[in-house]
Order: structure tokens, then sequence, then C-alpha cells
């Protein structure tokens, strides 16, 4: 497809700028705001349990019932350390499509929905050592605010997971030429949104006592 | 190729810049883990001292780093439309605006009780 074809089928919008990037930057906009309340209501409830067991200290019920504390740091550190790598193979996937390097897109394509399915099979797996420690959603407000924000995110990076897993069948079949790239940019955006999110989400509830 | 499609290229970092930037994120975080930990174990009690009254200062500052890295480059706001920025960084503001405010106006109700 030419450029003056392009430009046929779609014609200039009033910004300027692509309608479908200008609803994806609107969207995480809005996502911001969602993930905002989550966060702000973490840190507001941050430290007021009553009963544990608490995130990073040891814990003895009034009956004799000991708990250990929650958090896995060194677990946390390598899935965080592979979310950052997935938004790195994201970029070099668009890169391909960009190109029309085919090899570079499935490749890469591939190797971001991998480390996407490693970060959430290891937020299922702290899920349910969580559980075995005796942290129940309702346990306390460490446990509820916890489960909330990390559970939500993990369900976006879900979607991520999907929304990826779906143009990399695409790309096998061929079907994100050069000129269809920006299908690709508008899910990374989101994957990398959902990264930045991460990025925030490590500090502040794991790192920071 | 297309025209179109190689103007957004030209546009667009290079992998180089994205390997660069990949490997900063990765030490950034790495900063943060040796800061916790270090704070955490107490050892060596000097670092520790002088980190932990600054411990969540430089936890933010390091993620701040990272998520305006991620934001610039892998999300080529570097680049792309002021429009775009401006859809992420006003949401930014607010956000942390609201966050600020309901911490210390909870800590404050608390601190009544």
């Amino acid at each position: 497809m030419s450029h003056d074809t392009a430009h046929a089928l779609h014609p200039p919008t009033t910004t300027g700028l692509d309608n479908r990037k200008l609803a994806i930057w609107t969207f995480i906009g809005s996502e911001v705001m969602f993930f905002s309340a989550l966060i702000g209501t973490y840190l507001v409830y941050k430290g007021k349990s009553v009963v544990g067991p608490f995130p990073h200290e040891e814990w003895t019920s009034p009956t004799g019932e000991h708990f250990e504390h929650i958090f896995e740091i060194p677990l946390v550190t390598f899935g965080t350390a592979v979310l950052l790598f997935s938004s790195f193979f994201v970029v070099l996937a668009l890169a391909g499509a960009q190109r029309g390097n085919r090899k570079m897109l499935i490749g890469w394509l591939s190797a971001t929905v991998v480390a996407g399915l490693f970060f959430v099979g290891m937020q299922v797996y702290e899920f349910s050592h969580f559980m075995d420690k005796g942290l129940g959603y309702t346990t306390n407000l460490f446990g509820s605010t916890f489960y909330t924000l990390t559970g939500f995110h993990g369900a976006h990076v879900t979607v991520g997971l999907i929304w990826l897993g779906t143009l990399l069948i695409l790309a096998l079949r061929g079907k994100i030429p050069p000129e269809k790239a920006l299908n690709l940019e508008l899910a990374a955006l989101y994957w990398h949104f959902v990264d930045v999110v991460w990025i925030v989400i490590f500090p502040v509830v794991y790192l920071m006592k | 190729m297309t025209d179109s499609a190689l103007a957004h290229e030209h546009a667009h970092p290079g992998v180089k810049a994205y390997i660069l930037v990949a490997v900063v994120l990765f030490v950034l975080t790495a900063l943060e883990v040796i800061a916790f930990e270090i704070v955490d174990e107490g050892a060596p009690a000097v670092l520790a001292a002088a980190l932990a009254p600054v411990i969540v200062a430089v936890l933010l500052v390091l993620s701040a780093a990272k998520f305006a890295l991620v934001a610039m480059f892998y999300m080529h706001l570097k680049q792309d439309g002021a429009l775009f920025s401006g859809l992420l960084v006003f949401p930014i503001v607010v956000a942390v605006t609201l966050i600020v405010m309901l911490v210390v106006l909870f800590s404050y109700m608390l601190s009544l009780f």
C-alpha cells in the first residue's frame, strides 16, 4: 500500500494524529487514575493491620499460632526483571514489524508472550504461597489491599497476554505487514503501561516497609 | 516498506537505544533491591545507617527514573506528539496529588483518635 493509497483510505484527522493511537493514550490516562486509586488505598492502609500475617515481620497470634513474614523478595525481583525485559522484547518485535522483518517480529513477540506468561505464573505461585502462609483476602487490611492492587495488575497483564497472543497468531499467518505495524504498536503501548505500573508497585508494595 | 512505515521507523529510537535502556532499567532495579537489602540486613552498618532515613526517597527516585525511561523510549513519547505526553502526564499529576492528599488526610484523621 502506497502512502497516497493509505491517505485515501484514512482521511487526515483534525488532530493530525492517528485516532486509534489517541484512543489508546486516552485509555492509558484513565488507567493511571484507576491504579492511583488502588495504590492510594494501599498506602492509606499500609501498616494499619491489627492482626497478621504481615509483609515483612513475623507474628504470633494471641492463641500462640506463629506466622512467618509474607514477602519473598528474590522471587518478585526476578519477576520484575522478566516483566521489564518483556517491554524490551516487544519494542524489538515492533521494530521487526515496521521493517517487514517477519523473523524478528515473530521471535521477539514470542519472547514477550513467554515473559508475560512467566510473570503471571509467578503471581499465581505467589498468591497460592501467601494463602498457604495464612494470608487470605479478608484476613487483614494488608491482605485486602495487597490482593486487590496486585490482582488487578495481574488481570491487566493477562489481558495484555491475550492481546499479544492474538497478534502473534496473526504474525505467524503473515497478517502483520509493515503498514499494519500500528496494530502491534497499540498493544505494545498497553503492555508498556502494564510494565510502568509494576515499576511503581514493586518498590511501593514490596520494598517500602 | 511504505513511505509512512519508513518515516515512522526513522522517528523511533534504534535497537541500540532500546538495548541501552534495557541495561539501565536492569541496573536501576538491581540498585533498588540492593538498597532495600542493605537497610533490611543492617549491613554494612555505615551504609545502612546512611540509607535508612532516605530509603523511601531513594526508591521513589529510582522508580520514577525507570518510569520515565520506559515512557520516553519504549512508549516513544520523546518522539511522538506532545498531546500523547499530556494524556499521560496530566493524569499522573492528578494521581500523585490524590495519593499524597489521601495519605496526609488519613494520617491526620487517625492522629485524632
